[in-house]
């Protein structure tokens, strides 16, 4: 008998809905690899008891049958989302003791499906970082191993808790967000499957903010047919966020035929880029080959402006965060500095932000105000959101000439170390989003997929870009990318 | 572009965060390496571009100007660190 906490979605939905397991088997399954993973530390707020509530109350639907798909699966929620009477810190101590009063529309949409939430996953602090080493619970850590090395190897970040609990089999799916890849590099290290989807697709309501103009929700899961299944779930119209889009939600497990005869991919030459691996090269290629093998056209197509998608995403995203995160006042909720006699309420900000921000959350948050402040508005600000509008125009004219989706590598290099990256400078951290950080500001879909391992044995990933809106269409190129990869490798359990 | 420290701290003020002094000079080291990497969006141009907006055009919904979800004091007040009859309570704003 197959352990259940390692079944897909797909397989558990299947078996759900046949009555040959319950929800409350398939969440103790979890909860009991939960318990045996601390060393992992991808679950920082564990909810046994919501979680066996929910299980039972699933198994209750699924006996009166027309359950959907999710009804009964348990999930893992990234500690971005504000989850009705759980803490929900964003990874900070700014928000200690933070306990939301109400849920964010993308988990309320699953638990209306009749998902199961285990607890909340770490993740780098307010989603800043790209290796979830700057979270305020510690490293979470990265089940892969280098072979015959023990060294602990980051799971990424920002979603690195999600990546290490899908990865390791802690649960059947996770909640990511992704601003500049923090869906798509984790599920890269890691293994895993993941979509960052159209921006406007799912609601940002409750989750706490980065940078409003980039952050989207999405999947991170076992494969691309678990990623459909919970995308569909997790995608609707809100009213509560003014970007979110009132389109129809396409079923997007229907759209994954496997067929992508006569579809046409573009290999962009501006992301052959000097130092990349020559491992990740290779897997590009065969990427292609496995595409061009199913039947599709590969063509080589230029997105000119990609060299300064970084540069523009390290002016946007910091200018979007210091004004988003000004809410962090010690005033109406979280962490308030211990005063000293005399001060005011200036000291009471100053203080309550130094002790409650980590320094790559402060470092990012005075970018972002010097880049607004007088006199350098236009120099950075306005000009930065130019350039943001050329790289989405490179990716316009691409599609119109008939390009049906993108392939690319999703990271730069496999996992690297739990503090390898200590000495680096901030940009060279940055650079780890060099792949993925184009499609946040360009607002389209992109999904990473496993493709091979490296021959340390570590997981790399491919990713796909898509026409904006139409997350089916990508997914089934996902879907054959993934079949002719075949990669089925797991962790060996060391944990 | 150079920043110092004394930039460095004027900036610190302007985001409310406490930096101290000797912490200043690494401050802005980490400033001009990041402003460095961010020059390089001098080199495009963006003559007569519109900067971007959304990724589809579309018009904000509106929606109608009435209460949803009002008269919710006790929820709104139970994560303050310091709230007292009914209000945020704060240190002394006003001599």
């Amino acid at each position: 008998m197959t352990e259940l906490n390692t079944l897909t979605i797909a397989e558990a939905r299947d078996a759900l809905k046949k009555g040959e397991v319950t929800s409350a088997a398939l969440t103790e399954a979890c909860l009991g690899a939960i318990e045996g993973a601390g060393a992992l530390n991808a679950f920082v707020h564990k909810t046994p008891e919501i979680a066996m509530q929910q299980a039972e109350a699933a198994d209750a639907r699924l006996k009166g049958g027309e359950a959907p798909a999710l009804c009964g699966i348990p999930l893992g929620i990234k500690d971005l989302f504000c989850t009705k009477g759980v803490a929900s810190q964003a990874a900070s101590n700014i928000l200690g003791g933070f306990k939301p009063e109400y849920e964010s529309t993308v988990t309320g949409n699953l638990f209306a499906d009749g998902a199961v939430m285990l607890g909340k996953l770490n993740m780098d602090e307010f989603a800043m970082g790209s290796s979830n080493e700057t979270s305020a619970y510690g490293n979470a850590v990265n089940p892969w191993r280098r072979e015959g090395d023990e060294t602990p190897l980051t799971p990424g970040g920002s979603s690195g808790g999600s990546a290490s609990a899908v990865a390791a089999d802690l649960c059947l799916g996770a909640t990511g967000t992704d601003t500049g890849g923090s869906i798509r590099q984790p599920c890269a290290f890691t293994g895993t499957v993941g979509i960052k989807p159209t921006y406007g697709r799912c609601s940002r309501w409750g989750i706490v903010a980065f940078a409003s103009s980039l952050d989207q929700a999405g999947p991170m899961t076992k494969t691309v047919r678990d990623s459909a299944i919970m995308l569909q779930s997790m995608c609707s119209h809100d009213p509560k966020d003014s970007t979110s889009v009132d389109f129809p939600v396409p079923d997007f497990e229907a759209a994954l035929t496997g067929d992508i005869r006569g579809k046409t991919i573009g290999i962009p030459r501006e992301y052959h880029m000097e130092g990349i691996p020559a491992e990740i090269e290779q897997l590009w290629t065969r990427g292609k080959e496995m595409l061009a093998d199913a039947g599709a056209k590969v063509v080589d197509i230029s997105l000119p402006h990609t060299k300064y998608a970084l540069p523009a995403y390290y002016v946007i995203a910091p200018a979007e965060a210091s004004s988003n995160l000004a809410r962090y006042d010690g005033v109406r909720y979280g962490h308030r500095a211990t005063l000293a006699a005399g001060d005011g309420i200036t000291e009471m900000y100053e203080k309550t932000r130094a002790e409650g921000f980590g320094s790559e959350v402060q470092r990012r948050i005075m970018v972002g105000t010097y880049v607004l402040s007088a006199g350098f508005y236009d120099a950075y600000y306005n000009r930065a959101r130019k350039v943001r509008a050329l790289i989405k125009r490179d990716f316009d004219e691409v599609f119109a000439s008939g390009v049906d989706a993108i392939l690319t590598p999703a990271t730069p290099s496999a996992a690297f170390g739990l503090g390898e990256m200590k000495s680096a400078d901030p940009v060279q951290m940055y650079l780890n989003d060099v792949f993925t950080v184009t499609v946040n500001l360009a607002g389209l879909p992109g999904v990473s997929v496993p493709a091979g391992v490296d021959k340390q044995g570590l997981p790399l990933g491919l990713q796909l870009i898509g026409r904006p809106w139409e997350e089916g269409d990508l997914l089934n190129t996902a879907y054959a990318l993934e079949q002719a990869a075949g990669f089925v490798s797991k962790p060996a359990k060391w944990w | 572009m150079s920043i110092d420290t004394e930039t460095a701290a004027k900036v610190a003020k302007l985001a409310r965060i406490k930096v101290e002094d000797d912490a200043l000079p690494a401050l802005a080291e980490e400033f001009n390496t990041i402003l460095g990497f961010i020059e390089q969006l001098n080199e495009v141009d963006v003559e007569g571009v519109e900067p971007m907006t959304s990724v589809t055009p579309m018009r904000l919904k509106r929606r109608e100007d009435v209460v949803t979800e009002g008269d919710q004091q006790d929820k709104i007040l139970a994560n303050a660190p310091d709230a007292r009859e009914g209000f945020f309570a704060v240190p002394k704003v006003v001599e």
